[in-house]
């Protein structure tokens, strides 16, 4: 195996396209090590993306936040002004793991890990987040729902890496939040979770909302029937009922040691209603 | 494997190794370097036996590659101890008899290391929270939580004891 720690985003793509081995890439490590030294695969090549500069840093423009793939989640924790716009996404991102973990894994790993179970990408979703994926043809910028196409799959071709993670700016009157069931307080997989991004109009009326769920199918699923559900209501208790009941409808789990199929599905509609409680109330909504 | 070649800082002194492309950092740390103080619980990330710092960012080294270390500054348990005189952490631990078998231990101060560097006066469940990555099959916890607290009290006594000298000399 041999170890590159390019200094740009193109040189990465470039190394990636011509190996004619195994290549991987690595961020923070957390899952490709642990496949690495399971001998889950055997990289010929692993390019390392922390050094390069566009992926190390959390940038505020005009129109939201570009975070750089490299950037481990703990950082992700300490930036205010990512917690102060993006609550839900943030929260998701320090769900990752112990603090050990926080210190290398990153949301661009997590999304391109490819897990039903991967914990910021339902918030990332439900935020409308964006991939900036660079590859030997350029650069181009794919709704994160997109990156991945079943459990560790995902849409990028040969040479393609994912440069950045974009967030819009939150629409004025909006709020998000995302929630988890594991069975201890730490250090597990989601069994299921639920990420919601709500826009209040007059009077407190949901006027847009986006619900995303995890580990309740092969991907991470947007749920439109699930926004529409609650849209021009003020999350009465009729319009909680049906986010409940049409997520549950959206659920395709598997049964396995953390949960049933039922209990998947009971409890992703229960934390789809909490989440979007929580939305509502950071959207400024009574 | 070809090998890479690594210059990098471990406690504060410079380092050179040069090791296979695909191992760990921890086993670098162990097997080349001699610092033995990390220990390898699961390979996995989920114990933090293997608990160091990376510019001071508390990571698993089982779970980095030694060749990553280039440049920058490590920090394990055998940086702890300075002139031969225990940390707080340590002597706290020896007091609370806040160890067994102590395979854990090293990960255990490491971590408590990082966390009272960030935050000087933790509640219990901070301690438990920020301790959740390091496993202990002996001791049931209890007494390294209220270690980590005693020493946190002792190091806030110290930095007070500093301050006053050096208002004194001014
Ligand atoms: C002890 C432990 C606890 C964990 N707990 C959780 C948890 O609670 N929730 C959770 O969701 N996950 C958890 N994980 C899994 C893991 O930490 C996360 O998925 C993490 O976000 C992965 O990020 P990384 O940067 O470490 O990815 P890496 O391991 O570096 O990469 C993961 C995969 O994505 C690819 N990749 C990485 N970055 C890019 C990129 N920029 N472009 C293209 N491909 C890329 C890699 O080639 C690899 O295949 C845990 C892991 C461990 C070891
Ligand atoms: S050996 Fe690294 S976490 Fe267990
Ligand atoms: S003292 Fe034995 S594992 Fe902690």
């Amino acid at each position: 195996m041999r170890y590159e720690a390019p200094t740009t985003t193109k040189e990465a793509a470039k190394l990636l396209a011509k190996e004619k081995g195994a290549a991987h890439l690595l961020a923070g490590g957390t899952d490709l090590l642990v496949r690495m030294k399971g001998g889950f695969i055997e990289p010929d090549l692993v390019v390392d993306i922390k050094r390069i500069p566009a992926t190390q840093s959390i940038q505020k423009t005009a129109s939201g936040f570009t975070i750089g793939a490299g950037v481990s989640c703990a950082s992700v924790g300490r930036d205010k002004g990512l917690g102060k716009a993006w609550p839900g996404v943030v929260e998701a991102a320090m769900l990752i793991g112990s603090d050990q973990i926080q210190g290398r894994c990153t949301m661009a790993g997590n999304l391109c890990n490819a897990s039903p179970a991967a914990d910021s990408v339902p918030a990332m979703v439900a935020a409308r987040a964006k991939a900036v994926v660079v590859g030997p043809k350029g650069k181009r910028t794919v709704p994160v729902e997109k990156i991945v196409t079943g459990p560790g799959a995902t849409s990028l071709k040969k040479g393609e890496l994912v440069e950045a993670i974009k967030l819009p700016k939150p629409e004025a009157r909006s709020g998000d939040a995302y929630l988890r069931f594991i069975p201890r307080t730490e250090m597990d997989i989601a069994v299921c979770s639920a990420g919601v991004n709500l826009t209040l109009g007059a009077g407190g009326v949901v006027k847009k909302a986006r619900v995303a769920l995890g580990a309740v199918a092969p991907t991470v699923v947007l749920v439109p029937a699930a926004a529409r559900a609650i849209v021009g209501t003020k999350l009465d208790d009729a319009a909680l009922e049906k986010l409940a009941k049409t997520c549950e409808a959206a659920c395709n789990p598997i049964d396995d040691k953390r949960g049933t199929v039922e209990f998947r599905t009971q409890v992703a509609g229960v934390l789809a209603k909490r989440a979007a409680k929580i939305a509502y109330q950071r959207a400024g909504g009574k | 494997m070809s090998g890479v070649h690594v210059s990098t800082t471990v406690n504060g002194d410079a380092v050179e190794f040069v090791c296979p492309a695909g191992e760990t950092l921890l086993d670098v740390l162990r097997d080349r370097l001699g610092l033995t103080g990390a220990k390898e619980g699961c390979g996995t990330g989920d114990c933090g036996a293997c608990s160091v710092t990376i510019d001071g960012q508390l990571v698993c080294s089982c779970l980095v590659l030694g060749a990553e270390a280039q440049g920058r500054e490590i920090g394990t348990v055998e940086g702890l101890a300075r002139d031969g005189e225990l940390h707080p952490l340590q002597e706290q631990f020896i007091s609370h008899a806040a160890l067994q078998c102590g395979i854990c231990t090293p990960g255990f101060l490491v971590a408590s290391k990082a966390l009272l560097d960030n935050n000087p006066n933790p509640s219990e469940e901070e301690i438990r929270y920020a301790l959740a990555g390091n496993l202990c099959r002996c001791t049931g916890y209890d007494k390294i939580v209220r270690a980590v607290g005693a020493a946190a009290k002792d190091l806030a006594r110290e930095a007070k004891k500093t301050k006053a000298k050096t208002k004194k000399r001014k």
